[in-house]
């Protein structure tokens, strides 16, 4: 069985920032590995260490300098990587969900996984959609928000748990092909060990252009086009208590007497 | 090709709270296209929610009776059909769990565009604006789209619909294709029970992300004892298995409404807020005074929470 785990080099934000148009300027801006797609390449490699997956294969779509981020799921047991980048990508301020699913069904389409897992959001952007998007596309059965997978994926089936709203979980079973966007907390990822490091430089990273995968440039440029960035106005009337964590701590004293709930 | 469509939610019998609120924002957007708000009910006693949905503003009510649950082949397949005998202009859906389980396949397969988890939308009647957040509500973007499109709301962002309608309710004969529905709901589990219910709390002591490690979970552990609360938590500490999932405050976990909410090392992402903002008083403490925890925190402290917890501990020990 292959997998194919979508990841993404998501972009952080410092406390305080400056918007320049419609992105937050570049010197205010971290990159991290997202959050979601850790706990997916996390999933993928157990299914790889428990001998139900042959082969984890990671896609993303990203500039060369997103290499090193992509190399983390390559050092954690992913065994190849394709990134796909092009000219006309560059300066694309928003790739909506149309854009990433174009270019990404034809990555699938290549490989021909038996199962994709996806995040279930990016940490910066959180459309959330992309993976259900590709599931129709490309005619694979699909779950959205799935915490638990049970790995025994032998009769072409997929048990899962999704986790819906209020603490309650839906027990679902999905037919393979398919797409599983996962939920955080579904498995504790692992830290990259420093021969995973070592390792990962010698996996193979293939990088491909939109030509390459027979993708028309115009697909890009989406349907949804981002026309502001602004810092919500707060709605904050909140009391700050200043002073030495004691003088704070005896506010919170006070107030905790006053709402009669001190013990 | 001026209605709005929008999609009702419900689980287990009862109706989500988002599907009222589906209805104001499916109205305002109806307002300024100039055409019906058409609301659709599919799977489940559809009669009885049709009913309970004739609020004020809604045009017209569809119901589809196929399925008990939701099945998200059986709602894209519905919601297509809808799409296509109706033929409106937007098509508006919950941004919930479910929601994202279907709305994006009904998307891709009418050829679409998607906006998704969008806290306010208008219209000109040509080009929809979508107001969404990026990067954890740190900022707010606007987002333009020509035609028509499937819009996917945030919970609790749109007042509830009130008072009843005159709605015509009609039921609407799906065809649902029973050999592409390719998974199955086999039933539900409720996952945040125990011995605890942090829903009972007076006072809770919450612990987010800012804790760092495990090892410093008896700090706060130390505090409740003090104050005589109980300790719940966001998302990440339950994730890291540092405390059970009956502990979990949010929209995947418990609502709370204590007297006193104390959030300590919270920065207050939506989700959480959304299982939190209810509570009396809230208390933030948190190192960050742009968190979004502020905005609804009515008592700061821009602090270590690593100085003030103990402080606060000997205060009452």
């Amino acid at each position: 069985m292959k997998i194919l785990v979508t990841v993404k080099e998501v972009a952080t934000v410092e406390d305080e920032f400056e918007i320049e148009g419609t992105a937050i300027a570049d010197q205010y801006l971290g990159e991290d590995l997202n959050e979601w797609d850790d706990y997916a390449i996390e999933e993928a490699v157990q299914l790889q260490e428990n001998g139900v997956a042959d082969e984890v294969v990671t896609v993303t779509i990203g500039p060369e300098d997103c290499e090193q981020t992509i190399r983390q799921a390559l050092a954690k047991g992913a065994d190849r990587a394709i990134r796909v980048w092009d000219d006309a990508l560059e300066g694309v301020d928003l790739l909506d969900v149309g854009a990433k699913r174009s270019i990404l069904q034809e990555v699938i389409a290549a490989e021909d996984p038996d199962l994709v897992l996806t995040g279930v959001q990016s940490g910066d952007d959180s459309w959330g959609a992309t993976g259900v998007s590709l599931a129709e596309e490309l005619d694979y059965e699909w779950a959205a928000v799935v915490n638990h997978l049970e790995h025994d994926l032998d009769d072409g089936i997929a048990a899962v748990r999704r986790e819906l709203e209020g603490g309650v979980e839906e027990l679902t079973d999905v037919e393979l092909p398919a797409v599983l966007s996962i939920q955080t907390g579904i498995n504790e990822p692992r830290y990259a060990s420093l021969r995973g490091i070592r390792q990962a430089q010698r996996k193979p990273l293939d990088v491909q252009t939109l030509g390459d995968l027979g993708v028309d440039e115009s697909a890009v440029e989406g349907a949804v086009t981002l026309t502001d960035m602004y810092e919500p106005e707060s709605e904050s009337d909140v009391t700050v208590w200043e002073g030495s964590a004691d003088e704070t701590a005896s506010e919170l004293g006070e107030l905790l007497r006053d709402k009669g709930v001190a013990p | 090709m001026s209605d709005v469509l929008a999609i009702t939610d419900h689980r287990r019998g009862e109706l989500r709270d988002v599907s009222y609120e589906i209805i104001t924002a499916g109205r305002e957007l109806a307002d300024e296209t100039g055409g019906d708000l058409h609301l659709a009910v599919i799977s489940g006693t559809v009669d009885d929610f049709a009913e309970k949905l004739d609020r004020e503003g809604v045009d017209a009510i569809h119901t589809v009776s196929d399925g008990e649950e939701f099945n998200h082949g059986v709602y894209t397949q519905a919601t297509t059909q809808l799409y296509d005998e109706l033929a409106p202009q937007y098509v508006l859906i919950p941004n919930s769990v479910n929601g994202l389980d279907y709305a994006p396949a009904v998307a891709n397969g009418l050829d679409l565009p998607i906006v998704t988890d969008v806290v306010g939308v208008e219209t000109d009647g040509e080009t929809l604006t979508a107001t969404r957040e990026m990067y954890g509500g740190k900022v707010e973007t606007t987002n333009d789209l020509e035609g028509p499109a499937v819009v996917t709301i945030r919970s609790a962002e749109w007042p509830q619909a009130e008072g009843t309608g005159d709605a015509s309710i009609e039921s609407f004969d799906a065809d649902i294709d029973e050999d592409d529905l390719g998974s199955t709901v086999n039933g539900f589990e409720e996952v945040a029970g125990g011995d605890v219910d942090i829903s009972e709390a007076d006072v809770l002591v919450s612990v987010g992300r800012g804790i760092e490690e495990e090892d410093n979970i008896p700090i706060i552990e130390e505090l409740a004892d003090a104050l005589d609360a109980t300790v719940s938590s966001s998302r990440p500490i339950v994730d890291n298995g540092w405390l059970p999932k009956n502990r979990q405050v949010g929209q995947s976990g418990k609502v709370v409404t204590p007297d006193v909410y104390i959030a300590i090392g919270i920065s207050g992402a939506v989700q959480h807020v959304a299982g939190m903002k209810g509570s009396d008083t809230i208390v933030a403490i948190n190192t960050d005074p742009n968190a979004p925890i502020m905005d609804i925190a009515d008592y700061a402290i821009h602090d270590d929470l690593f100085d003030v917890v103990p402080a606060l501990t000997e205060e009452f020990q």
